[in-house]
């Protein structure tokens, strides 16, 4: 008897939000994952909680696990920090996009005020004296994600899911094959991550490869989750390898710098000149930095599809088998969102916003 | 800026030391690089109030005018053979033909109920202090763990006005004796056992003891030390505690050197000529696997003739370094540790002391990984040198994220200067 309602693949932030939410809803749920809960990209994150408004669609789901990220605020697990998010822009072309990026967020039911230079130098002391504008969305926060997932599977598992320490062999009618040989019956729910083309090869994915840095700690250093205003366009945009300012105080009042984006790179070593690279488009904004100490240094691969939004949905052409997948590196911020879609899509619930967005067959012919 | 040279030398210290002078000695540009401000080591460490042996003062000066010397130079970071060292003045960049890396050890924590009290120490650690002018005068000092460094800690100590209330060796007296029964083998070791013994006259060596607790309200006050007799509580000012060495692999590991892991803490695989499986990377000395400073000396020069090109000179002294490698052997058989020593930390007691972790909340972690990412334990400054030995022999997991710049915490600045071809213009 290993009948379920629902079968969770992978047990990453965006898998253990989807085990949590179904069975929260009263599914039976099975978690299958043979590495540590919250172990891949889920334990390289930088854990933001952070809204884009570059895509209305993906500013929708933000905004739905942003809602849902407040339940976790006192959450011990969760190491929720309220930082806020601090924009800033690097040239005159992303100064006078600002109005606009305000507008679209407090729309969108965020809240963002426009800074100029001597609100900047106000909020966020450390910052280059030259950068004269900005946003600050001060709502949004920072968690700690590999603790995050590994709490909520524990919810899911005390509220009867059971967790499965085997990988998933294949995807048989009616379920999933582990690789001991014994059989899970169910309709499944595919959260794998970058391992996703492992079982569903037919929805392009690749691992995007990224960089962080953490110091010690360097208490009252940084107010403020700090990205430039370009992030996801001008510095990440392109399919080359990319670098883009990005640095998080955390809880524990070490800084957490990044970001670099890399495609085709199979090796998870750290590449040094590539850690340069970032940490020289950090300096630029902010040169008091130099002087930290880093203390260590990682990489992690994001799960990236090719218009940049996640797999949400049904795969089409099978019956009982969903995916939630490819988030690329909103997987944290946008996790809850995704599971209460899902749920609401499997259950036959009204979304509670547009699917069709993140259909999987959109990409499929 | 980029610093060519032939060989590259990383670590001071005996091995380092022999290495350097030797390959010179064949003609090649030799850079010698330490993060301390002087040569020696930790064996030879500098002491502010007494003067060094003969043999460092000779292996210090032979190295005067020959090589390249570098103190401060803490390497943090490797890109394929380029390395990147971090020094007062900024970052940098080294390319070398032959590498050698003479990294030594480092102690052997082990935590027990008490160890994070301040006053504890490593053997070393206190004997470190000593030497950098920590003052020790009519302070009463316990010294325990295991193995021979102990005596050379306690006759440091000693030596820095500190009153050495006694040794307290884990070893038993059976194994200590068999142990010194085979030194005449050794005439240098035996010799310096003798004169260590005499600097102690007065100072007890218990064998089978060891320190099963520390206490103290802010300070260390005492200790409760368990042998065949039971156990009593002492009172003391110092632990100093250390159960041997642990081989610093870090920087061959991220050269991406093979390793051994045939024995708890892993040891950088080098063959009889001492090159590593990365091509041009030689190791020597405790890195390969703890066995003093005769095999390190001997290791050094061998290593040195490698990096320097007399092979034929490196295999003469091949017979030379076997005989003293089994000084390691003798030395491991006998001070091994006692398995008692293994269950002596309680739940509620740390083990990583960067990020405050007891060992309870590593329950149900089955790597390094997960001890990281469920408790922080090995997240903090130290990146899991103590933590991370200490849990590998207590059996749980081995120390694992080796292979990740910076090595030693360094100034993001430091990391930010490793040169790349081209460096994107940032607009303003």
């Amino acid at each position: 008897m290993n009948g379920y309602d629902l079968i969770v693949v992978g047990a990453g932030i965006v898998g253990a939000c989807c085990a949590d939410e179904a069975a929260a809803a009263g599914l039976r749920v099975a978690i299958v994952e043979p590495a540590t809960v919250g172990g891949g990209a889920t334990a390289c994150a930088m854990g933001h909680l952070v809204a884009m408004d570059d895509d209305p669609a993906e500013l929708a789901l933000a905004r739905l696990s942003l809602q849902a990220w407040e339940a976790f605020s006192e959450l011990p697990e969760a190491e929720f920090s309220r930082c806020g998010t601090l924009w800033v822009a690097a040239s005159a072309d992303e100064a006078a996009g600002i109005a606009a990026r305000v507008a679209r967020i407090n729309a969108s039911g965020g809240e963002a005020h426009a800074l100029d230079a001597q609100q900047l130098r106000e909020v966020e002391p450390a910052l280059a004296p030259d950068l004269c504008a900005g946003m600050l969305a001060p709502r949004e926060a920072v968690v700690y994600p590999p603790r995050m997932a590994q709490h909520l599977v524990r919810r899911a598992c005390a509220r009867g899911a059971a967790l499965h320490r085997r990988a998933v062999q294949r995807l048989g009618r009616g379920g999933a094959v582990l690789d001991d040989g014994s059989v899970l019956r169910g309709p499944v729910l595919v959260a794998t991550g970058c391992a996703l083309p492992r079982l569903l090869p037919q929805l392009p994915l690749r691992p995007r490869k990224g960089h962080l840095v953490i110091t010690d700690r360097y208490p009252g250093q940084l107010r403020h989750q700090v990205l430039e205003l370009g992030y996801a366009d001008s510095a990440h945009g392109s399919d080359g390898s990319s670098v883009a300012f990005n640095v998080q105080p955390r809880p524990t009042g070490q800084v957490l710098v990044g970001s670099s984006r890399e495609f085709d790179v199979d090796d998870a070593a750290v590449s040094p000149p590539m850690l340069a690279r970032m940490l020289q488009r950090a300096f630029r904004f902010m040169p008091a930095l130099r002087e930290l100490q880093a203390i260590r240094a990682w990489t992690g691969f994001r799960p990236a599809t090719p218009d940049g939004r996640p797999y949400l949905g049904a795969v089409p052409g099978h019956a009982d088998l969903w995916v939630a997948a490819g988030h690329e590196g909103l997987g944290v911020t946008t996790a809850p969102g995704s599971a209460r879609l899902l749920l609401d899509l499997i259950l036959g619930r009204t979304p509670a916003i547009d699917p069709a967005p993140y259909a999987p067959s959109r990409v499929l012919p | 800026m980029v610093e060519r040279c032939d060989v590259a030398v990383i670590g001071a210290g005996p091995a380092g030391l022999a290495a350097a002078r030797t390959a010179a000695g064949h003609g090649a540009r030799v850079l010698l690089l330490d993060a301390q401000p002087r040569c020696g080591g930790q064996v030879w460490r500098h002491d502010v109030a007494h003067r060094a042996p003969h043999a460092a003062r000779s292996a210090i000066r032979a190295v005067g005018g020959k090589v390249d010397w570098r103190p401060h130079h803490q390497v943090v970071a490797a890109d394929g053979r380029r390395l990147l060292a971090e020094t007062p003045e900024g970052a940098v960049a080294i390319e070398a033909a032959h590498v050698v890396l003479a990294t030594g050890a480092r102690e052997l924590l082990l935590p027990f109920p008490g160890w994070t009290l301040p006053g504890v120490t490593g053997a070393g650690g206190l004997q470190a202090l000593a030497k950098q002018g920590w003052p020790l005068a009519g302070k009463r000092v316990l010294v325990a763990g295991s193995g021979p460094l102990l005596l050379a800690a306690a006759a440091t100590l000693r030596r820095h006005g500190a009153e050495v209330l006694g040794i307290h060796e884990q070893a038993s007296a059976a194994r200590v004796a068999a142990f010194a029964a085979q030194l005449w083998r050794w005439p240098a070791r035996a010799l310096q056992a003798a004169r260590l013994r005499a600097a102690l006259t007065g100072v007890p060596y218990r064998c089978g003891s060891f320190v099963r607790r520390a206490f103290g309200t802010t300070q260390l006050e005492g200790v409760e030390l368990h042998d065949a007799h039971g156990t009593r509580q002492i009172a003391c000012d110092h632990l100093a505690v250390g159960y041997g060495l642990v081989p610093n692999i870090e920087l061959a590991a991220l050269l991406g050197c093979a390793l051994d892991h045939d024995t708890v803490h892993p040891r950088v695989q080098a063959d009889e000529l001492l090159r590593t499986s990365v091509p041009g990377v030689l190791a020597a000395g405790e890195a390969v696997g703890v066995a003093g400073l005769a095999a390190a000396r001997i290791e050094g020069a061998l290593a040195g003739h490698v990096a320097g090109g007399n092979e034929a000179a490196a295999r003469a002294l091949r017979p030379a370094r076997v005989r003293a490698r089994r000084f390691a052997a003798l030395l491991a058989r006998q001070f091994a540790l006692d398995p008692r020593l293994r269950a002596l930390a309680d739940a509620g007691t740390i083990v990583c002391r960067c990020e405050d972790v007891p060992l309870a909340a590593l329950d149900g972690c089955v790597d390094a990984r997960s001890a990281r990412l469920v408790a922080r334990c090995g997240m903090g400054a130290c990146q899991g040198r103590i933590c991370g030995a200490a849990l590998a022999e207590l059996g749980r997991f081995p120390r694992g994220g080796l292979r990740r710049p910076p090595l030693f915490p360094a100034r993001l600045a430091t990391l930010a200067a490793f040169l790349q071809p081209t460096i994107p213009e940032i607009e303003p």
